[in-house]
């Protein structure tokens, strides 16, 4: 297991439980679906599994150990586990150049050749070299989520976390972005854990899912199977909610 | 007379550089109509709907007509649409986090429109959006969150509360259960659909997914780069596709449609609960 | 281009206040408090723009005017700034509980008016130049906090901070990387506004005794010495409005001109 949550359990300050009882693990070069009606809590595991939150109660571990707390400890972490938001819109900040905005984490993490590895991670999401000196204004949404995920890949992670990666785009720009983590998947084995519910994109995507709901795992296992033949009535309902092509 | 006719609508920029963003495109609407807007990411379909409700932003003109509930909407004053908006048309717009104020409580952003459009005030403003939240599937709690408290799905369902609260005549929708889960989508398609028929409203619903928009809409308009390139009953455009954009459109959905028929291996041990 | 020009006159009425003001300290027609003519002469070639009531050159006490005004404006904003600034970004990062208090207390001090404040400074400090700054400052900075608060509040709610926390980029460099230069253009427009209102709000502390003592008056205080003779000595009424106007239009044209310029998404592309 490279990221692993363990019987995890998580309330904000202020409110009722979100996560009980939460457990999963990605082997190395795996990719997972997090699926789920809204408010199940995707996006909080996903805030924990990235170090951003503390569980209340159980663990997550990666590599088998406890996530580190402090700045610098945390380093390695973040050298490893990289993320992609759903929004491309407030992803990236307006007042950054592209070139800025993709050396972020590599300045952050202690990389030194910047320059290059910018150049490469833009040229590896499909994206031509000049965009380094332009704004996010400039490009479209679906350019724009390319742009963070060159952000993500710049530092070369193990792991990345995606919230919703192709929610927010078009159907032609989701398929090619769809074929771009494919793409890296294959090449750079990346570990993919993506929070989706977009079941289209899961089906694409990801080997193995996990069904959230109200906080709780209610079916996990190969995807094929977790959304061809589901087991439990919430997985049904929510497949059965996908609207399709009409014939 | 039509709710809402369009004809020969381009959008330009104001410095007159460039093409035109959106070229000429024509469509109306009766009351209780629907009209799916569908199209590439960038292909003018947001600004369509903005032009619509003398909303584009500064640095942007319209040209050709736009009549909407028998007032001209282009180079009208904002005065003059202040009384269009929320009684003739209502908009959701694709991003819940852009129409609502990050700085407020949900439940006062939903009060807002009602007090100011249907006059209400007290105990019956505040069951109006009790009302309001309950329509969208929305629990009362959340009228005491900030849209930083409460989850995507939830932010967005606020602001289609927010846009229904005034019984608009037309109801456009820009990409609103982009944010959503499908079961969820599922239920405000429905919604949608069922508004749109209990009070005759009619709907301008703007997607780039062809199987959403085929629950809520039979009729489509294609747009790529700001041209209508194809128009028609949305089984006939599956079928038929025609021009090159609306094929490779076609060919994507299909693509994921496809992804979906998922066979079960049978191995019985590898699932936990 | 517009744009660009109403930069530029900003740039060039704010320049040239700055001008006469900097030269106020090393040269002036006349010595400031010395009677050099008669009562209230009108423009000519020994006192350019006349005299006032005690004889004075009117230039000269323009000149010194400006000097205060721009240290008035200057000083409560760099005061303003700093304090306001400061309290709004640890309101922004506060928890909650913290935060509703922060804002609870900004709100009373907005209510308080400028004056009392004033006035109590001055009881504490004495009637100075630098009391008035002090008081208009503290006033300010309770504005600049409550605005910093709500932009940096929306600044950090964004995913682009997410996505540099996950990159283990500190607090501070997320402050200084990603919320100062969001914040700053609107901050930028709404302290220029505080600029103008922090140089009339002087002229009302000297209309009451409260701010610099004579003979170094501000241009508030030629204003209200001059509103008796008006009619037969215009000018010496006129003349400080206009230079409180040139200074205060000033300084607002070169904030939007900043703005507009540091802003990329009003930047075309080549
Ligand atoms: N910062 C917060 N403070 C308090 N409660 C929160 C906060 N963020 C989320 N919640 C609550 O936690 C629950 C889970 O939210 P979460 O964002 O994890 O859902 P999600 O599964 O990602 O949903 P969606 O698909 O709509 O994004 C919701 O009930 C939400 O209201
Ligand atoms: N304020 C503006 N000034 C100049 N150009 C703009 C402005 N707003 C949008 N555009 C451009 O107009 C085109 C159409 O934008 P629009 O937002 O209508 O697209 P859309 O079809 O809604 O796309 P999406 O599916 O991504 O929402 C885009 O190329 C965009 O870059
Ligand atoms: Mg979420
Ligand atoms: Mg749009």
């Amino acid at each position: 297991m490279i990221l692993e949550a363990r019987d995890v359990g998580f309330r904000y300050a202020d409110g009722a439980p979100v996560l009980s009882g939460v457990s999963f693990g990605v082997t190395p070069g795996r990719s997972v679906a997090l699926v789920g009606e809204s408010a199940a809590g995707k996006t909080t595991l996903l805030r924990l599994l990235l170090g951003l939150r503390r569980p209340t109660s159980g663990v997550v571990l990666f590599q088998g150990q406890p996530l580190p707390t402090g700045h610098r400890a945390a380093r390695p972490f973040r050298r490893h586990v990289q993320t992609v938001f759903q929004d491309p819109y407030s992803s990236l900040d307006p007042r950054q150049k592209v070139s800025r905005i993709v050396a972020e984490p590599l300045r952050a993490l202690g990389f030194t050749d910047h320059g290059s590895r910018v150049a490469a991670a833009l040229d590896a999401v499909g994206l031509p070299a000049d965009t380094a000196d332009r704004y996010p204004h400039e490009f479209s949404g679906g350019q724009r989520q390319r742009i963070a995920i060159a952000r993500a890949i710049a530092v070369e992670p193990t792991v990345l976390l995606a919230d919703e990666p192709v929610s927010a785009l078009d159907v032609t720009t989701k398929v090619r972005v769809i074929d771009l983590l494919a793409e890296l998947r294959a090449t750079r084995g990346l570990t993919l854990v993506m929070v989706s519910h977009d079941l289209a994109a899961v089906a694409s995507l990801c080997d193995d899912t996990v069904v959230l709901e109200r906080g709780r795992v209610v079916e996990q296992g190969p995807t094929s199977e977790v959304l061809g033949g589901p087991r439990d009535p919430y997985t049904q309902r929510l497949i059965a909610s996908i609207p399709r092509l009409p014939r | 007379m039509s709710l809402l006719s369009v004809s020969d609508l381009s959008i330009l920029l104001k410095s007159g550089e460039g093409q035109p963003i959106v070229d000429r495109i024509s469509f109306a609407l009766e009351p209780g109509q629907r009209l799916g807007l569908i199209g590439e990411s960038g292909s003018g379909k947001s600004l369509t709907t903005l032009a619509v409700t003398g909303l584009l932003p500064p640095g942007l003109r319209a040209t050709g007509s736009v009549l909407l509930d028998g007032t001209q909407v282009i180079g009208a004053r904002d005065r003059t649409l202040d009384r269009v908006r929320g009684h003739a048309a209502a908009v959701v717009f694709q991003e819940p986090s852009t129409a609502l104020d990050p700085l407020m409580r949900l439940g006062k952003q939903i009060a807002e429109p009602l007090r100011r459009h249907r006059g209400l005030r007290g105990a019956a403003l505040r069951s109006a959006v009790a009302a309001a939240l309950d329509e969208v599937a929305l629990p009362t709690r959340v009228a005491g969150a900030y849209p930083h408290e409460v989850s995507g799905g939830q932010r967005q369902r606020a602001a289609i509360a927010m846009a229904l609260a005034c019984r608009p005549k037309l109801l456009i929708a820009d990409e609103p259960t982009t944010a959503l889960d499908v079961t969820v989508q599922a239920e405000v398609l429905a919604l949608l659909d069922r508004l749109a028929a209990a009070h005759d409203m009619a709907l301008l619903f703007v997607s780039h997914d062809l199987a959403v928009i085929g629950k809520v809409t039979d009729e489509v308009l294609v747009l790529s780069q700001g041209r209508a390139v194809r128009t028609g009953p949305l089984a006939e455009v599956l079928s038929n596709p025609g021009d090159d954009y609306t094929r490779s459109l076609v060919a994507s959905a299909r693509r994921l449609d496809a992804a979906l028929d998922l066979t079960p291996e049978v191995s019985d041990d590898s699932r936990g609960a | 281009m517009r744009r660009r020009a109403f930069l530029v006159t900003g740039i060039v009425l704010v320049a040239v206040v700055l001008a006469v003001a900097l030269l106020s300290l090393f040269w002036t027609p006349f010595p400031a408090a010395d009677t050099t003519g008669g009562r209230l002469e009108g423009p000519g070639a020994h006192h350019l723009l006349g005299t006032d009531k005690l004889g004075r050159d009117l230039l000269t006490r323009l000149m010194i005017g400006a000097r205060i005004a721009v240290a008035v404006g200057a000083g409560a904003v760099a005061l303003g700034a700093l304090l306001g600034g400061a309290a709004g970004l640890l309101a922004a990062f506060a928890n909650r509980w913290l935060d509703d208090s922060l804002a609870a207390l900004l709100d009373i001090l907005i209510a308080f008016p400028t004056l009392l404040l004033a006035m109590l400074v001055v009881a504490a400090r004495g009637a100075s130049l630098a009391s008035a700054i002090v008081a208009i400052g503290l006033a300010m900075s309770a504005i600049v906090a409550r605005l910093t608060r709500v932009l940096a509040k929306r600044v950090l709610a964004m995913d682009y901070v997410t996505a540099a926390r996950t990159s283990g980029v500190s607090w501070p460099r997320i402050v200084w990387a990603h919320v100062l230069p969001n914040i700053w253009p609107t901050l930028a427009v709404n302290l220029a506004l505080q600029f103008g209102l922090a140089v009339l709000a002087e002229a009302s502390l000297s209309y009451l005794g409260l701010g610099p003592p004579p003979p170094n008056a501000s241009w508030g205080r030629l204003l209200q010495e001059a509103q008796s003779t008006v009619l037969t000595a215009p000018v010496g009424a006129i003349a400080p409005g206009v230079l409180l106007v040139v200074l205060v239009v000033g300084v607002n044209l070169l904030a939007d001109g900043l703005r507009d310029v540091a802003d990329p998404t009003r930047r075309r592309h080549r």
